[in-house]
C-alpha cells in the first residue's frame, strides 16, 4: 500500500505528527463546537442536515458506550436500547413535569444528565448478573433486560403506556449533541487507558488470569456497566428530545440490533472504529433511503459482507493514533528505535 | 514465623477427592516443589491457595492471615503470585501491558479520577509504566514491549508470564509447571533462571514440575501426591529412594 501509493505513505506521516501535535484536540474541539453553534444559530447548513447530523452524534455515543461492554470488555450485551429509554424516559419526564415553563432551555443539561444518572443506576443492577454469567448467558440476561424495560414502560399510564410520550419542546441542538459527544467519547477513551481499562481488557482476554493479577474483575465490571450505560441514558434523553416523541417500542431488541451493527462495523474495541462505524451507518441509511425497503436489505447484506472479509470490523481492535495517549505513543516510538538498533523489525 | 501454613487442606469435586489432608509449612526463602503423577492434585493445590476454588475443608494462612474465603484478587494482593500450566497471558494486548495490568491491586487513583485524567493519575501511570518498562528490561523483554503477547516465541511468553507474576510484587510465587516442554538444555537454563528470580525478587518460590532433572537440581525441599493423598515429604534426596513415591510413578509390580 505504501509502495504503491507515494502519497498515502506521505498523508500517513502528516497524520502522525498532526496526532501527536497536543493542540490537535484542543483546535479541533473549538473549531467543532463553534461549527455547530454557527450551523444551528444561522443555519448554514439546512434543517435536515442537521438532524442527521444530531443522530451521527447520537449514535456516536451509543456505539462507543456499547463498545465499551461488547468490544473491549468482550462481552455480549443486546440491551442498550433499554438503557437508552431509561434515560429518554427520564430526561422527558423532568423537562415536561419538572422544569418551570419557559427554563427548559437553560436547565436541558441537568435533564440529560439527570437521564445519564438513572441508566447508571439501572446499569449498576444489571452489572450484578454478569459477576456469574458470561458470553450467551449475558446476553440472554440483557436481552431479558430490554423487554422487561420495555413492558414496564407499556405498562406505566403516567408515561404514556404504549402510546408513549408527547410534549418535549425540541432542545436538542447540534452543539449540545457536539458536547455530549465529544464529552463521552473524551470519558469512554480515558477509561481504556487506565489501569481500570486494562482491567476492562483482561477480562476479555482472560478473566481468570486477570483476575489472579490482582484485577478486582467485580469492581472492573460494575465500572464499564455503570460508564456504559450513562452515556447510552444520555444518548436517550438526547433523542428524545430530538424526535419530540417517544414509545417504548423505539428502544425494543431492533434499535439493540442497529447499535450492535454499527460496533460490529466499526470494529470492536475502537473508539476511532466506534466512530467511523455510527458515521457510516448513519449516513448510508440516509443516502440509501430512494431504495425504500430495499435499503434493509443491503445493510445486513453488508453486515454479512463484512463478517466474511473483515470479521472485526473496519478498525477491530486497532486504534487510530490521536486517540492514544502521548505517553504511550512516546513509549512506542522508543521502543521502535530500539529494534531498528537491534536489527530486527517485523512489523 | 512461617510464610505459608497449609493445614488438613482437603477439596472434592462432586464426590472425586482431589485433594486430601494436605499438610505443608512453607518458610521465607525456601524453595521448595510440589510434584507426582498426572492427576496426583498438584494444580488444585495451587487453585485452592490462590482462591480460584474455594477449599472445602481445612486452612491456608499466609503470615498468619487466612487465605480460605477470599477472592482470587484479594489473595494476589496480599503477596501470591502465580503463572499457568498453559501459558494464559493477555494475548491481544502489548507484552507491556500485560505487565502493567499487574499493578491493578496497587493503583492509588480513583476510577472517577481515571475518568477525566485529574489528579494522581498522571504521576501514577508515569510509575507504573516506567516500573513495567524497568521490569521488562531486566527481563530483557524491553524490545518487544509493544509486540502483542501472542506472537512472542515460547520461550519468551513463559519468561513474560514469570515477568508478570513478579509485577504483582509477590512475596510468595507460584510457578506451575515452568519447564514444560523445554529440552535439557533449556531446562539448565531454566535452573539458573529460577535461582536467579529467588535472588533477586527475594521471593519464596512452589514449584510443580515433571522434569525431575529440574526439580532435584533445585528444590530444597519436596511434596509428592498421588491421588490427591500427600505419600512423602523431605529433601529430594530422600524422596528420589521412597519406596511410596517409586510406587505411584512406577507402579506396584515394578517396585516389588
Amino acid at each position: 500500500m505504501q509502495k504503491l501509493f507515494p502519497a498515502y505513505s506521505t498523508l500517513l506521516s502528516r497524520w502522525h505528527t498532526l496526532a501527536g501535535n497536543p493542540f490537535f484536540w484542543p483546535v479541533f474541539m473549538v473549531a467543532g463546537l463553534l461549527f455547530c453553534v454557527a450551523a444551528s444559530a444561522f443555519e448554514i447548513l439546512d434543517l435536515y442536515l442537521q438532524l442527521i447530523l444530531i443522530y451521527v452524534g447520537i449514535n456516536i455515543i451509543l456505539t462507543v458506550s456499547l463498545n465499551l461492554i461488547n468490544g473491549y470488555m468482550g462481552e455480549f450485551s443486546v440491551g442498550h436500547a433499554g438503557f437508552m429509554a431509561v434515560g429518554a424516559y427520564v430526561a422527558s419526564l423532568i423537562t415536561i413535569h419538572v422544569f418551570p415553563q419557559g427554563a427548559e432551555a437553560m436547565l436541558f443539561p441537568l435533564a440529560i444528565l439527570a437521564g445519564g444518572i438513572g441508566a447508571a443506576l439501572v446499569g449498576f443492577m444489571v452489572a450484578i448478573p454478569s459477576f456469574k454469567t458470561r458470553g450467551d448467558y449475558l446476553a440472554i440476561v440483557t436481552l431479558a433486560f430490554c423487554m422487561i424495560v420495555k413492558s414496564v414502560l407499556e405498562n406505566i399510564d403516567a408515561v404514556g403506556g404504549p402510546r408513549g410520550m408527547l410534549g418535549m419542546e425540541k432542545l436538542t441542538t447540534l452543539p449540545w449533541v457536539f458536547f455530549w459527544t465529544a464529552l463521552s467519547v473524551w470519558v469512554i477513551r480515558n477509561l481504556v487507558y487506565s489501569n481500570f481499562g486494562r482491567g476492562v481488557l483482561a477480562i476479555r482476554e482472560d478473566e481468570i488470569a486477570g483476575d489472579l493479577m490482582s484485577v478486582n474483575t467485580r469492581q472492573v465490571k460494575i465500572i464499564a456497566f455503570v460508564v456504559s450505560s450513562f452515556f447510552a441514558g444520555i444518548a436517550g434523553g438526547l433523542y428524545a428530545h430530538a424526535l419530540q416523541f417517544i414509545n417504548p417500542r423505539m428502544f425494543d431488541i431492533i434499535k439493540s440490533t442497529d447499535i450492535l451493527i454499527m460496533v460490529y462495523l466499526g470494529g470492536i474495541a475502537s473508539i476511532a472504529g466506534s466512530i467511523i462505524g455510527a458515521v457510516v451507518f448513519t449516513i448510508l441509511l440516509e443516502i440509501l433511503r430512494p431504495l425504500g425497503v430495499w435499503r434493509m436489505v443491503f445493510m445486513p447484506l453488508m453486515l454479512v459482507l463484512l463478517m466474511i472479509y473483515r470479521p472485526r470490523g473496519i478498525m477491530g481492535l486497532m486504534e487510530a493514533r490521536p486517540f492514544m495517549p502521548l505517553r504511550d505513543l512516546i513509549t512506542e516510538k522508543i521502543w521502535r528505535r530500539k529494534k531498528k538498533e537491534t536489527g530486527n523489525v517485523s512489523s | 514465623m512461617s510464610l505459608l501454613e497449609i493445614k488438613k487442606l482437603t477439596h472434592r469435586f462432586a464426590g472425586l477427592c482431589a485433594v486430601s489432608d494436605f499438610n505443608f509449612v512453607i518458610e521465607p526463602h525456601e524453595l521448595v516443589g510440589i510434584i507426582g503423577p498426572n492427576g496426583a492434585g498438584k494444580t488444585t493445590v495451587f487453585n485452592l491457595i490462590t482462591g480460584v476454588y474455594r477449599a472445602g475443608e481445612g486452612s491456608i494462612k499466609l503470615e498468619g492471615q487466612e487465605l480460605v474465603g477470599k477472592t482470587p484478587h484479594a489473595i494476589t494482593s496480599l503477596g501470591i503470585a502465580r503463572t499457568f500450566q498453559n501459558i494464559r497471558l493477555f494475548r491481544e494486548l502489548s507484552v507491556l501491558d500485560n505487565v502493567r495490568i499487574a499493578h491493578y491491586g496497587r493503583i492509588r487513583y480513583s476510577p472517577a479520577e481515571a475518568l477525566l485524567h485529574v489528579g494522581r493519575f498522571y504521576a501514577e501511570e508515569k510509575r507504573i509504566t516506567n516500573q513495567s518498562l524497568d521490569l521488562l528490561s531486566i527481563f530483557k523483554l524491553d524490545d518487544s514491549a509493544g509486540e502483542k503477547a501472542k506472537n512472542l516465541p515460547y520461550g519468551l511468553q513463559r519468561r513474560l508470564e514469570i515477568a508478570r507474576a513478579l509485577a504483582t510484587q509477590p512475596k510468595l510465587l507460584l510457578l506451575d509447571e515452568p519447564a514444560a516442554g523445554m529440552n535439557p538444555n533449556e531446562i539448565n537454563q531454566m535452573m539458573e533462571f529460577i535461582r536467579w528470580i529467588r535472588k533477586t525478587f527475594s521471593v519464596t518460590i512452589i514449584l510443580i514440575e515433571h522434569q525431575m532433572r529440574l526439580v532435584m537440581g533445585i528444590c530444597e525441599r519436596l511434596a509428592v501426591l498421588d491421588f490427591g493423598a500427600t505419600i512423602a515429604t523431605g529433601l529430594p534426596s530422600e524422596i528420589q529412594n521412597h519406596p511410596q513415591v517409586l510406587e505411584a510413578y512406577l507402579g506396584e509390580e515394578v517396585v516389588k
